[in-house]
């Protein structure tokens, strides 16, 4: 086990490093957030529907998209140089690369988010109050299976010719159930109800986790494996 | 091969397709430790899919590779580790410098000592002064011998090679066959791929010509070079 959390660690940390150098996931998802914000922001009329009816949904449209466009990167690095066969002729299980993988979208994302989430509050004048602790957990839970998923895909379209088109048509109808959860939980914990409120919703994007993990661990090496 | 050598490698009836087209029709190969295969062949013939068989790295839809006698499957990972590939390709990230790329493949291979052995992977390759360098900084010629210095870094039993020579200038492409020579003991086993069979002809003791996913020719290197040449063109061409 110490071994298996070593490796992925070290794949997670060269995607890290990949990524960190190029700046190209990272900053291409933060500034797409960011737009996508700033079109809600103008595009909405604030006397037709309130601000914490529609705020939640923006947050999570927001999230979706830009989570997408963070994991599109995810296999086309390993192209560069038909560097992944070096990933699999090594002597490590398919379950560590897809875990490796997963824990680096996973940091992506939750980056994205960290940088999204104020200019969420900034420009829909939220005061997230005691609902943070809350929405940061469901944020947690819901990008984690969205991931997960993902990451599985991610790896599947990128050897086909139309990869960036592929993946958010085969990952969004798997990010609705979350998403449908994550909203349902903003809106009550953003309208100030107390967390054992959406204590049900949290433990269905839980749920999610553990079983699009465990799938997505147990279908990766047929998708990777040619 | 006499039988009190162990085997190193064993495929058993490889076949392998890509939609209507059979690239492998049911290859057994055998290799004990001292053997240098050069595989020849026309384009389509089925080389680099043979090589990546052989490495693990496409599944055959039957037959089946061993390696030190553990078959290369799924679940059994630790089958690959005395494998090295020198590909098309230098599986090197453009991203990272050559010392974090082999840096990166020792942390793959549990490999101790990492540092020192990356320094002395490097200058056994005369790249100790380019360590800082990314792939894409660097020449053809400098580039293989980065995917070389990563190829042999775990100090592969089983080193296969796909077109190794290409875009080789002469000094490099000698340098090569130099680096090969040593690299070969009576430990170790090699399959070269190669459209040019005169690139490798000195280094190899077996050769092999596969024509349409099949042996075509398998034996022992004639001494005649010429003489085999012409036994190839026939092989091939008809």
């Amino acid at each position: 086990m110490g071994r298996a959390l070593r490796l992925a660690l070290v794949i997670a940390a060269k995607d890290i490093r990949l990524e960190l150098r190029s700046r190209t996931s990272l900053l291409s998802a933060s500034v797409f957030a960011a737009l996508v914000l700033i079109v809600f922001n103008f595009a909405r009329d604030p006397t037709a529907v309130a601000t914490v009816d529609l705020a939640p949904s923006v947050l999570w449209v927001t999230v979706s998209f830009a989570a997408v466009v963070a994991m599109n990167r995810a296999f086309t690095v390993e192209r560069e140089n038909a560097a992944f066969d070096g990933l699999l002729l090594a002597p490590v299980d398919r379950e560590i690369l897809y875990l490796g993988k997963f824990l680096a979208n996973l940091a992506f994302v939750l980056v994205v988010e960290a940088i999204a989430l104020p200019l969420f509050v900034l420009f829909f004048n939220i005061d997230l109050g005691g609902a943070l602790p809350g929405l940061l957990i469901t944020l947690l839970l819901a990008t984690a299976g969205f991931v997960a998923v993902g990451t599985v895909f991610s790896a599947m379209v990128v050897r086909t010719r139309f990869a960036e088109l592929m993946l958010p048509i085969l990952l969004l109808p798997f990010m609705v159930p979350p998403l449908i959860f994550a909203v349902k939980i903003s809106v009550l914990l953003l309208a100030g109800r107390p967390l054992s409120e959406v204590a049900e919703g949290l433990r269905f994007l839980a749920i999610y986790d553990v079983v699009f993990v465990t799938l997505s661990v147990l279908l990766f090496s047929a998708v990777v494996d040619e | 091969m006499t039988s009190a050598e162990p085997t190193l490698v064993e495929a058993r009836g490889l076949v392998r397709s890509y939609g209507a087209v059979r690239a492998l029709r049911g290859l057994d190969l055998t290799l004990a430790p001292g053997d240098v295969l050069l595989v020849l062949g026309p384009n389509g013939a089925g080389k680099t899919t043979l090589l990546r068989t052989l490495a693990g790295l496409l599944r055959p839809e039957s037959g089946r590779v061993s390696v030190l006698g553990r078959t290369l499957t799924r679940d059994d990972p630790g089958a690959r580790r005395p494998i090295g590939l020198l590909s098309h390709q230098s599986l090197l990230y453009d991203e990272l410098t050559l010392s974090e790329n082999l840096m990166l493949a020792g942390r793959l291979y549990d490999l101790p000592d990492l540092r020192a052995r990356v320094e002395a992977a490097l200058r056994q390759q005369g790249l100790q002064d380019r360590s800082d360098a990314r792939p894409r900084q660097l020449s053809r010629g400098l580039l293989q011998r980065a995917a070389i210095a990563r190829a042999l870094l775990h100090d592969p039993r089983l080193l296969l090679l796909d077109e190794p020579f290409t875009g080789l200038d002469a000094v490099a492409g000698d340098r090569l066959r130099q680096l090969l020579g040593e690299h070969c003991t009576s430990e170790r086993a090699m399959v070269i791929v190669t459209h040019h069979a005169a690139e490798a002809w000195d280094l190899a003791n077996r050769v092999a010509v596969l024509v349409g996913g099949r042996w075509g020719y398998q034996a022992e290197r004639p001494s005649d070079q010429a003489a085999f040449h012409l036994r190839y063109h026939e092989l091939v061409h008809g």
